[in-house]
């Protein structure tokens, strides 16, 4: 006889038994310790970070090591933690101006003040896979330190008035979108902080779209720069500010061909990046994606996929699209049970109606 | 008798570029307006913005309702512009696909507004779909099809059964047989002629094309570089221009 | 010692228990939360509400505690000691109770909220969690159903994370618990003023479909202009004789805005119309709130001519005998042999009981 299925509770048990089991693998090889995946899976801690809106290299490190390295599940598990941390207050905004540099490139111009510095980067590594990496690396001093602030090459084209100029004093108080709720349609810097949250795959796949055709784009790198910039408070019952430490960041400023439009004369505009830790692949797309959901601003045909606003905050975040794709796999017993029976009752309709044209046919050809 | 719509002063500009400027006329209820010029001449941009669909830079419309009440379209809300359009005026777009819904089937197209007025018996609505579809000429039988497979002529009768079944006291048409072949365009010209006159409707309608004028306007209004050149009856301007770009454009239909 | 006491030490609820309940819009509604007003008046009148609640919550004291690092309580049913009661911090389950009034003010009407990222992913219930946890209260009594039924696993694994960090007393009893948060069914059992149904609610947008743009929905909603939603309605007849919508059948609440219901099958849509109990319904993902007060006039859409039915079947529940209970189709064999039972588990056993003795 039937008995309605009990014991998903059990099941449950079981099942996080054996997945503890399982991410633990063979108890012969040692746990990985936070401080191996902080130091030799920097490139993993900072994307888990970056999407998980938390700066916090130990806990980034735990979420990796508790995802069984599924960046995704890291990243989520650092969110739902996130949420249950106090809000101390806001930072003032950073200045990336005078980050101390490990890597800044530019592909507008051969040469620059302050150089190019290619600083530790897999451009040109010819992916040969190392079979030994036992031999301890050695890095050769520099000839001499880099300038404390090195210079913006976007800040070059400014001075001669060929980019636009953007008034950080006009500023809007930014939203928190952590707080309150997306609504459309959003504002620039209501987009960049959606965009920062956002996979990266998703937004690297909508960038790529943009240079394809799917948008009006022309991009440069303008600058690119990797390093440390300092993180500064102003609490309220100091009254000046503090630095509280220091985070390194990855920035990515595109420039633009504009053939002017909406009030505006023909000029370079901007697309803007930023990234925790190392994440030039992220800060790069952003730019790109932020370039292009700049079309109704600069007045440009509002046509492709990574232009359209609602289409692309709507589904750039990782913990938002894995859990409505995966919700599938829930039990939807009911609404399946409420289709059968709707498919059935069309059915035998669709069976009766041809039935009927059937006979017809039949009486029709009758003498 | 007591108009219908008033434009006054109208300009809408893009940036420094003239859409239109400073376009005037009265539109009486059951006459039909045609604004006649060349592609750039700003007669879209007008419809548009007489139709409250773009905000003008200067000048303004006034509408007199159904109860009387005259409407200052500037100062209208979003919920007023929107009650408008669907319970008093019409618009016919010249790609009938931007004025169809495509993924449903030619009888809720023509259903639809008659729901948004609240109407909620299926078996009417039917009724109503399949005389209207008769009426523009579309077999009746077709009313479960999707528009999608209407030749381009019977997706623009699609588009007017759907505009017109509310019975609106303005229509708003943009070039609504361009595209069209000559044959077919005839036809459309010929089916809403007669509308126009069963119905009473009061139309504003752009064309390139003079002989639509002079089929369905008894006045016309002739636009170049965004503004007004020459405005009277259809008859007098075709025969008897009197601006220089009126007679241009009137001896270039009478060559080809 | 009982997991609920080490609760209320954790999370501050020592001596302010009764100061939370008093101003938390806990179930227990005839302590100040509408009971004796004439529901459906919005319970706004208490204009003290969210500053004595901001005041008697003084935030430092209830700051969750750093975790540990050590993998100890994971996986495990063990209370996780270092969160807030019900997992949310006080702020944020005022920011929801402020949200749910407003919603509960204006019913049907969605009301855009700061959704927070819950330990569940997306699209598995976080709007309903929110608002259960905005709600609990310690001597609540949680029953969690997901298809009807208490036992499958997301209803397990919710009642069971409420139980960690909640400590909250569990039901699988209908007419005993005091909310119950739900996924695809109202209970066959009929619910009472003195309970609280939440719903969980994958895509709260009825018009998404047919119009995928948010600034246009909310227009659509703001205008009452729901032709569209007719279109759609008017086409199932005419493709298919029937209004194809078996589940997550649109509703019009109060006569002004179009809801979707939850996709809970059409057969429930009838309970939801004058319903004694308030029905709160969280959609995490979309960020959205919205509510139906109790004995509020709910219409599921339909044409004159085209009314409104539900699902109806030939069988009846082979375990409990019931006719006019939703069935589940179970296959159980593989020949192919169904049987139908009770999607309400808890419905079904009673009635079982009930024949037995």
């Amino acid at each position: 006889m039937y008995v309605a299925v009990k014991g998903g509770e059990q099941a449950i048990a079981r099942s996080l038994e054996l997945l503890a089991e399982a991410r633990r693998g063979d108890t012969a090889v040692p746990e990985l310790e936070l401080a191996q995946i902080r130091e030799q899976l920097r490139l993993g801690v900072a994307r888990v970070m970056q999407e998980g809106s938390l700066y916090d290299e130990e806990l980034a490190a735990l979420a990796i090591r508790q995802a069984a390295g599924d960046m995704l599940e890291a990243i989520f598990l650092l969110r739902a933690y996130r949420t249950t941390l106090p809000r101390f207050g806001y930072t003032q905004p950073l200045n990336t101006t005078a980050m101390r540099v490990h890597r800044r490139v530019s592909g507008t111009f051969k040469d620059i003040p302050g150089g190019q510095v290619l600083g530790p980067t897999y451009d040109y590594t010819q992916r040969l896979l190392e079979f030994d990496t036992t031999a301890p690396a050695v890095v050769t001093p520099a000839d001499a330190p880099l300038p404390l602030n090195m210079p913006r090459v976007l800040d070059l084209l400014d001075a001669e008035a060929l980019i636009e100029r953007i008034d950080a004093g006009n500023d809007p108080e930014p939203m928190d979108l952590t707080r309150e709720p997306l609504m459309f349609p959003a504002d620039r810097a209501t987009r960049l902080q959606n965009l920062s949250r956002g996979d990266e795959g998703f937004l690297l796949s909508m960038a790529y779209s943009t240079q394809r055709g799917y948008a009006e784009s022309h991009p440069f790198a303008g600058e690119i720069r990797m390093g440390e910039v300092d993180v500064v408070v102003c609490p309220e019952e100091l009254g000046f500010a503090i630095e509280i430490g220091a985070i390194t960041l990855t920035e990515c400023q595109m420039i633009n061909q504009f053939h002017g439009g909406n009030g505006m004369p023909p000029q370079f505009t901007r697309g803007y990046g930023l990234s925790m830790g190392e994440g030039e692949r992220k800060a790069m797309s952003m730019a790109l994606v932020d370039r292009a959901l700049r079309c109704d601003e600069l007045a440009e045909a509002n046509v492709a996929p990574a232009q359209n606003q609602e289409f692309v905050l709507s589904h750039s975040d990782s913990v938002e699209a894995s859990g409505f794709v995966q919700h599938l796999k829930l039990p939807h017993y009911v609404d399946f049970q409420a289709e059968l029976s709707l498919l059935r009752t069309l059915a035998a309709q669709h069976a009766a109606d041809t039935d009927e044209q059937l006979s017809s046919v039949v009486g029709g050809q009758r003498p | 008798m007591s108009a219908l719509l008033q434009v006054r002063g109208l300009s809408r500009h893009y940036g420094q570029r003239i859409g239109c400027e400073d376009v005037s006329f009265d539109l009486h209820p059951g006459e039909l307006l045609c604004v006649v010029g060349e592609s750039g001449s700003g007669k879209s941009t007008l419809l548009n913005t007489v139709a409250a669909q773009l905000a003008p830079t200067a000048g303004n419309v006034r509408y007199r309702q159904r109860d009387g009440k005259w409407l200052e379209l500037g100062a209208l809300s979003e919920a007023d512009r929107r009650r408008l359009a669907r319970e008093e005026w019409g618009f016919v777009t010249q790609n009938p696909r931007d004025g169809l819904r495509l993924n449903v089937s030619a009888g809720a197209n023509v259903a639809e507004r008659l729901m948004a007025l609240g109407m909620r018996n299926y078996g009417q609505l039917r009724d109503i779909a399949r005389s209207w579809l008769e009426r523009v000429e579309i077999d009746a039988t077709r009313i479960d099809d999707a528009p999608t497979g209407f030749s381009g002529g019977m997706q623009q009768r699609l588009q007017i059964a759907r505009t017109l079944v509310t019975q609106p006291r303005l229509v708003f048409m943009d070039e609504p047989t361009a595209g069209l072949d000559v044959s077919v365009q005839a036809r459309i010209l010929d089916l809403l002629r007669r509308l126009v006159n069963e119905l009473g409707l009061a139309a504003v309608m752009v064309t390139h094309d003079l002989a639509v004028a002079r089929l369905l306007a008894a006045r016309t209004m002739v636009m170049q570089g965004g503004r007004v050149v020459e405005t009277g009856l259809t008859d007098q301007i075709l025969d008897d221009p009197q601006h220089p770009y009126t007679q241009l454009l009137v001896s270039s239909v009478l060559t080809t | 010692m009982s997991s609920s006491q080490v609760w209320s030490e954790d999370s501050g609820h020592d001596g302010n228990v009764h100061a939370t309940r008093k101003y938390a819009p806990s179930p227990r509604r005839g302590e100040g939360w509408g009971e004796g007003l004439g529901w459906p008046c919005p319970p706004l009148h208490q204009g003290t509400f969210c500053s004595d609640f901001t005041q008697k919550h003084s935030s430092s004291a209830r700051r969750p505690l750093t975790p540990t690092l050590s993998p100890k309580g994971r996986g495990s049913d063990i209370p996780a000691m270092n969160y807030n009661f019900a997992f949310l911090d006080e702020d944020t389950k005022r920011m929801l109770r402020r949200a749910l009034l407003k919603a509960v003010a204006i019913p049907g009407y969605q009301v855009p909220f700061g959704s927070r990222e819950m330990p569940l992913p997306y699209g598995w219930g976080t709007g309903g969690i929110q608002v259960t946890a905005a709600l609990l209260g310690p001597d609540d009594v949680l029953k969690v159903i997901d298809q009807g039924a208490d036992d499958t696993t997301n209803a397990v694994n919710i009642r069971r994370f409420f139980a960690r960090v909640a400590g909250v007393a569990t039901t699988e009893h209908t007419a005993d618990a005091t909310l119950i948060q739900t996924r695809h069914r109202i209970p066959e059992t009929s619910l009472r003023e003195d309970q609280i149904l939440v719903f969980q609610v994958p895509e709260p947008e009825p018009l998404r479909t047919l119009e995928p743009r948010e600034a246009e929905t909310r227009t659509l909603h703001a205008l009452a202009d729901y032709g569209l939603m007719h279109v759609k309605l008017y086409e199932d007849i005419a493709q298919y004789g029937h209004i194809a919508t078996s589940y997550d059948y649109p509703v019009l609440v109060d006569g002004r805005f179009l809801t979707s219901p939850s996709p809970i099958p059409k057969f429930d849509n009838p309970k939801m119309d004058h319903s004694p109990a308030l029905m709160l319904f969280g959609a995490g993902r979309e960020k959205r709130l919205y509510a139906i007060p109790p004995y509020t006039r709910v219409e599921s859409l339909a044409f004159e001519d085209h009314p409104f039915e539900i699902q109806r079947w030939e069988h009846q529940c082979e375990l409990c005998g019931s006719g006019e209970s939703y069935l589940d189709e179970v296959v159980v064999d593989d020949r192919g042999t169904r049987m139908f039972v009770c999607s309400d588990t808890d419905f079904c056993g009673q009635r079982r009981a009930e024949a037995q003795a």
